[in-house]
């Protein structure tokens, strides 16, 4: 029977809400009409979408010339937003299978949304790759085809390769593991629809569930099951991205750090953004009862936690250039934080190592502005720490008639700002047509964490 | 002549009601064939004495399968059909490129894994884009529970309230 939680643990589901009224307040924003706030921000990010789609086809059609890149800096904002995507969404994936494994409960207000955010980033970062190939229509040749070049083959040794089979295994996977868990969340929509539109397109969505106790049962080992393989997933996705660098010969790049320092940075910027989209979320759909201050401070926790081991892994890559005796080594190092790209570094060092370090404060924690701001410097700082490893590590050539500085073109800003337009769009969308809380989950702790249950009496006999 | 079945539906507004329930109509000797619920409940198998699922092992031969692709695909590729010596690493053998490999085979075998295993659940439960739903009440996915019974058609009013007594808010044929 459903267990007797000690008063102590804290309560996950405020606000003494019944079966019920979880249904009511998840389906709420789908049966209603968005809000003036809703319009402005959707408004806002398609306006910032279709700039992509303008900025994208002036490069695709122009070629990579329009951009800042050069012979000896021949990637640079490319890569680091594609890293930087595909890092934010790691945390998706942690919330919806590591603590699964866990068994984390307080997981089950916030993982619909971070799994959300993942698909949504994980689409951003393949723009990225797909744009700087300059050449999309030949997108397929990273992909092991049989083709009329001669017998030649992809490269299995090659880590952008690996790459090509990383990121498509993680989104797909990622996909099936957060529609699968909408199916039931979808019936509970169709079943309460009173248009007809509404009962049309979540009869489609739904798959014709309904939750027979067969049903029920393969689902909860569906659900085990792919968090289980998921969660070696995640942590392989990032360290494969790591090895695009770390398998090459670029002092600053070549280092073993790279695989667990990318996947802590990955987790570390991916709670951030959700920190980000969920406090808003939170307040404008009316869901404070079920994204508690206690999973604010879960979360902040986490990022504590993500951003030290961010910060000693820092400082080891100093250390261990210094220890190598590499001339080279040390010099790009030295030259990340004296040379010309300096305040990128100490940008970088501040958001990401300084910053989280306010967290071992409770009181920060649980302040909301607090929260969000330093979110937002967080997403900075990840963002400088990619661009850093990037153009730092390459504008100083071996040869010194090759060192160049870089600096983006207006058409590479373009493409971030839309890139950034294009996820939340579709953020707007999902909040504005799924259920946003994975409410079918939520429903099986109510009589264990909810407050409710703490005061006690409510199922005293069992 | 053979008596002909009779189904009859239980609903229910509490997860622990309907278990004593099933429980109390098992004793009396009523087939209790299926339970209809907004959530997953710990103990509804057993409770119907359904068997576990064996998608996990469907999960484990497709993760295998995927494997084996992998490997024989990178032999096929790099090894057996077009060798290629970049930067000072040749493919002579499939043992010696494995380390370079591991990342590729991990990855497939993930891909057929969760992808197998996700098809087969959404086939073997009839979930596809289409399928009508069968709903009972309209509440089974909000916060009520369907009850399904079997037995035969004279014992009808036996088996309502049966169900009446244990604390069923509604019954349905």
């Amino acid at each position: 029977m459903s267990h007797v939680e000690s008063a102590l643990r804290p309560t996950l589901i405020e606000g003494d809400r019944t079966y019920h009224d979880i249904t009511e307040d998840v389906c709420r924003p789908i049966e209603s009409k968005p809000n003036k706030w809703w319009w402005i921000a959707f408004i806002v990010s398609a306006a910032a979408f279709l700039w992509w789609i303008i900025v994208v086809g002036y490069t695709v059609g122009t070629g990579l010339g329009v951009w800042g890149l050069n012979k000896t800096v021949g990637w640079a904002w490319d890569i680091t937003n594609f890293v930087w995507w595909v890092g934010i969404g790691h945390a998706g994936t942690l919330i919806s299978a590591i603590l699964l494994l866990f068994r984390q409960k307080w997981r089950l207000s916030i993982n619909r949304s971070a799994e959300a955010m993942t698909i949504f980033a994980v689409i951003c970062a393949a723009s990225f790759i797909v744009s700087h190939m300059g050449r999309p229509w030949v997108a397929y040749w990273p992909l092991p085809l049989a083709n009329q070049f001669g017998s030649l083959w992809v490269n299995f040794n090659s880590p952008l390769v690996w790459d090509v089979f990383a990121i498509s295994t993680y989104f797909s996977v990622s996909l099936v593991f957060w529609y699968t868990g909408l199916i039931p969340d979808f019936a509970v929509v169709r079943d309460r629809a009173k248009t007809k539109a509404r009962k049309f397109w979540y009869t489609i969505l739904s798959f014709g569930w309904v939750g027979t106790a067969k049903n029920w049962q393969r689902f909860e080992e569906v659900s085990l099951v792919l968090a289980g393989i998921s969660t070696p997933l995640v942590l392989s996705v990032h360290s494969v991205v790591s090895m695009d660098f770390a398998t090459s010969v670029i002092p600053g790049w070549h280092t073993t750090i790279f695989p667990p320092y990318f996947v802590a940075g990955a987790i570390f910027s991916g709670f951030a953004m959700v920190q980000t989209l969920l406090i808003i979320t939170r307040k404008v759909l009316n869901l404070e009862n079920y994204i508690t201050m206690y999973h604010i401070d879960m979360m902040n926790r986490i990022i504590l936690l993500t951003g030290s081991i961010v910060g000693v892994a820092y400082l080891t890559e100093f250390f261990i250039a210094w220890y190598s005796g590499v001339e080279y080594e040390q010099y790009a190092f030295i030259n990340r934080a004296t040379g010309p790209y300096w305040w990128a570094y100490w940008s970088m060092m501040t958001c990401n190592v300084i910053s989280p370090q306010l967290f071992w404060s409770a009181k920060l924690r649980t302040n909301l502005f607090a929260t969000f701001f330093l979110s937002i410097i967080v997403n900075i700082g990840m963002w400088f720490e990619r661009f850093v490893i990037i153009v730092t590590s390459l504008h100083r050539d071996y040869v010194p008639s090759s060192w160049t500085m870089y600096s983006p073109t207006w058409v590479e800003m373009g493409i971030f700002i839309g890139s950034l337009g294009l996820f939340f769009t579709c953020f707007l969308l999902f909040a504005r047509f799924f259920p946003v809380i994975a409410m079918s989950e939520l429903k099986t702790i109510i009589k264990s964490s909810s407050s409710q249950a703490k005061k006690g009496g409510h199922h005293g006999s069992h | 002549m053979a008596a002909t079945k009779k189904t009859v539906y239980g609903i229910y507004n509490d997860e622990e009601i309907l278990l004593k329930a099933i429980g109390n109509l098992k004793g009396k000797g009523i087939k209790c064939v299926d339970a209809i619920s907004p959530f997953p409940i710990h103990g509804l198998d057993q409770a119907l004495g359904l068997e576990r699922t064996r998608i996990s092992i469907a999960c484990f031969l497709y993760g295998a399968t995927g494997t084996c692709l992998a490997l024989l695909m990178m032999w096929y590729m790099n090894i057996w059909d077009w060798p290629m010596d970049i930067g000072g690493k040749p493919s002579f053998a499939l043992f010696k490129n494995m380390p370079a490999f591991i990342p590729v085979t991990f990855e497939f075998t993930v891909l057929c894994a969760a992808h197998g295993m996700v098809i087969t659940f959404y086939l073997r439960s009839k979930l596809l884009p289409g399928v009508e739903p069968h709903v009972i009440h309209h509440r089974q996915a909000d916060d009520h529970f369907v009850l399904t019974i079997e037995g035969k058609e004279e014992n009808a009013a036996a088996m309502k309230s049966a169900l009446k007594e244990t604390g069923a808010v509604e019954i349905k044929e």
